[in-house]
């Protein structure tokens, strides 16, 4: 681009002749460009980037004992921000699992690291609600929160996927 | 002919201007947008300290903030190393009051916002923090009842109008502390339980007020900002908001390539959370594990949100209460800190290791491994071109 504008300037003051020649080049060598730019964007794959990890709200655990939901209680996720997420948990044909014990982990996969904070079960809500207090996300990226859940039904566990 | 010619001209001119200007992809326009100055949230009331918002307990701050009467030798202040007109830090590798430190004043523009103080997080309120280097014999030496009789003496009557009565000093030693030399812990034990908390409350009280003042203490707009509003907005960048192509560089990779943004993120370039980058230990210091050895100081902190000294309920206290205590990515994680201004405050890191900015970034491309601990910085291919332009992005924020 700089080297046409260049040839238009310089072939200013050299007679209307040469600046038509030389705005023709410079014409030719746009056209080249776009169609390259064309071969390139219309080559491309659709889809270069991987598939992203399951980000579902809603699955089976592990052993498929129970059906687990993880949201955020106030619906929206903030980074930087302490907040308060759902843990509903229900058997396959539905019913409410109660009284269960929960221990959180999780982290950055691919920063190597844990979570910033200790999330806890501090509270059951009831219909198989259990309020998950204490998570923090602080930066933007892909976050994992396991579950360890325990009740009478049995131990099962659950991944959770978060992408910030 | 001409005017075709003339038409052409034109129509070229407006192709090379469009090249001139910076090209981002929304995301990148959106990561751009959210570390603006202009989507900081406005400063949240501090419950833990019903103090916070009162102007005249933040008047008292100033004034002890200032005064160097606030030692044990008369001769050190808060503002010796957080200096006024420094940003509220002091340029030194490790900052110097009665004694020597082992790490790097920290700047104070919006230092209201953490959730944690001091570089390892060992105090999880800003009154709280402000009392630790009063009784530090290395920072401000003094000791708590000292402070208490100091405060009756010399401003008795503005502390009563904001606090109320100050308790009855009869009986009391002149020098105790539970953090002191021999002599003062010993005089601490020897006094009465209801002695000791008159005397913790009027203390967290000067904390509270310290603090008040520092909640005013916020980051000023910076070129970044200006530039940032006006590719928010699509208005035509005028004056300084202009970029040169070397800091539309080092923004690009700031938060693309080079990664920084992960961690310094949000309008203050800070995840306020704690970080192994495999800074280097300083020869000739003590021992210094970072993150991992402030769980248990400020669990046993006095002062801390679970603690008696505390305003409001309890349900301000998040941070500690969900804090992690025990992963091994603490060890020797440090906070990160706001990169506004902080081009023109070298030398960096907690005990101030690298003098320069360059130094700095040569650091995370090169990504040394820690001396203890795993660091979390991957190594990075980074030409001399692109440290050049992180760098100059960098100054953006500091002028």
């Amino acid at each position: 681009m700089r080297s046409v504008r260049q040839s238009v300037v310089c072939g200013r003051g050299t007679g209307l002749a040469s600046i038509w020649r030389y705005l023709l080049a410079g014409l030719g060598l746009a056209a080249l460009l776009v169609g390259i730019l064309a071969v390139v964007f219309l080559t491309a794959p659709r889809s270069s980037l991987p598939a992203g990890p399951d980000v579902s709200r809603t699955k089976n655990t592990a052993n498929a004992l129970f059906v687990a939901s993880f949201a955020p209680e106030r619906g929206v996720v903030r980074q930087g921000e302490l907040q308060s997420w759902l843990l509903t948990l229900k058997t396959k044909a539905g019913v409410p699992v109660e009284g269960a014990a929960i221990a959180i982990s999780g982290g950055m996969p691919l920063h190597s690291h844990g979570l910033p904070t200790s999330p806890q079960a501090t509270d059951y809500l009831g219909d198989g609600r259990y309020r998950i207090e204490g998570v923090k996300f602080t930066m933007s990226g892909w976050w994992q929160l396991h579950f360890a859940i325990s009740a009478t039904a049995g131990s099962d566990t659950v991944l959770f996927n978060v992408v910030l | 002919m001409r005017r075709l010619s003339r038409f052409l001209a034109l129509m070229m001119a407006v192709v090379l201007a469009g090249c001139t200007k910076p090209d981002f992809s929304d995301a990148e326009k959106t990561t751009i947008a959210s570390l603006a100055l202009s989507s900081l949230p406005a400063l949240k009331p501090d419950t833990t300290n019903r103090f916070a918002d009162v102007p005249v307990a933040a008047a008292l701050g100033s004034t002890l903030f200032f005064d160097q009467g606030m030692s044990g030798d008369g001769s050190v202040s808060c503002s010796t190393c957080h200096k006024i007109d420094r940003q509220f830090q002091d340029d030194l590798p490790q900052a110097i009051g009665v004694g020597r430190t082992n790490r790097r004043t920290m700047p104070l523009a919006g230092v209201a916002r953490d959730p944690w103080f001091f570089w390892d997080g060992r105090r999880d309120s800003l009154w709280a923090q402000a009392l630790t280097p009063l009784e530090n014999p290395l920072e401000q030496a003094g000791n708590r009842t000292a402070y208490a009789h100091y405060i009756k003496k010399r401003f008795g009557e503005r502390y009563e109008r904001i606090f109320g009565p100050l308790p009855d000093f009869s009986g009391m030693p002149l020098n105790a502390s539970p953090l002191g030399n021999d002599a003062e812990q010993a005089a601490w034990s020897a006094m009465s339980g209801p002695q000791r908390d008159a005397i913790n409350g009027v203390f967290a009280n000067l904390g509270k007020a310290i603090a008040a003042f520092e909640r005013s203490i916020a980051p000023a707009p910076t070129r970044f900002d200006r530039f940032a509003l006006d590719l928010a907005t699509g208005a035509e960048p005028k004056g300084d908001a202009v970029f040169s192509k070397q800091e539309i560089l080092g923004l690009k990779l700031f938060i693309g390539k080079a990664n920084c943004v992960t961690c310094h993120n949000g309008p203050r370039f800070t995840d306020n959370s704690f970080h192994n980058t495999g800074v280097p230990s300083v020869a000739g210091l003590p021992p210094d594990r970072g993150r991992i050895d402030a769980v248990h100081q400020v669990e046993a902190d006095p002062f801390n949100c679970f603690g008696a000294y505390r305003d409001g309920d309890v349900s301000a206290c998040g941070e500690l209460r969900f804090m992690v205590k025990d992963a091994p990515e603490l060890v020797r994680a440090y906070k990160t800190p706001s990169l506004r201004g902080a081009a023109t405050r070298p030398p960096y890191m907690h005990a101030g290791q690298f003098s320069s900015l360059d130094e700095v970034v040569a650091h995370y491309a090169k990504a040394a491994p820690s001396v203890e601990g795993v660091s979390e910085v991957h190594p990075l291919e980074l030409s001399e071109r692109e440290r050049a332009a992180l760098v100059a992005f960098l100054k953006t924020l500091a002028e």
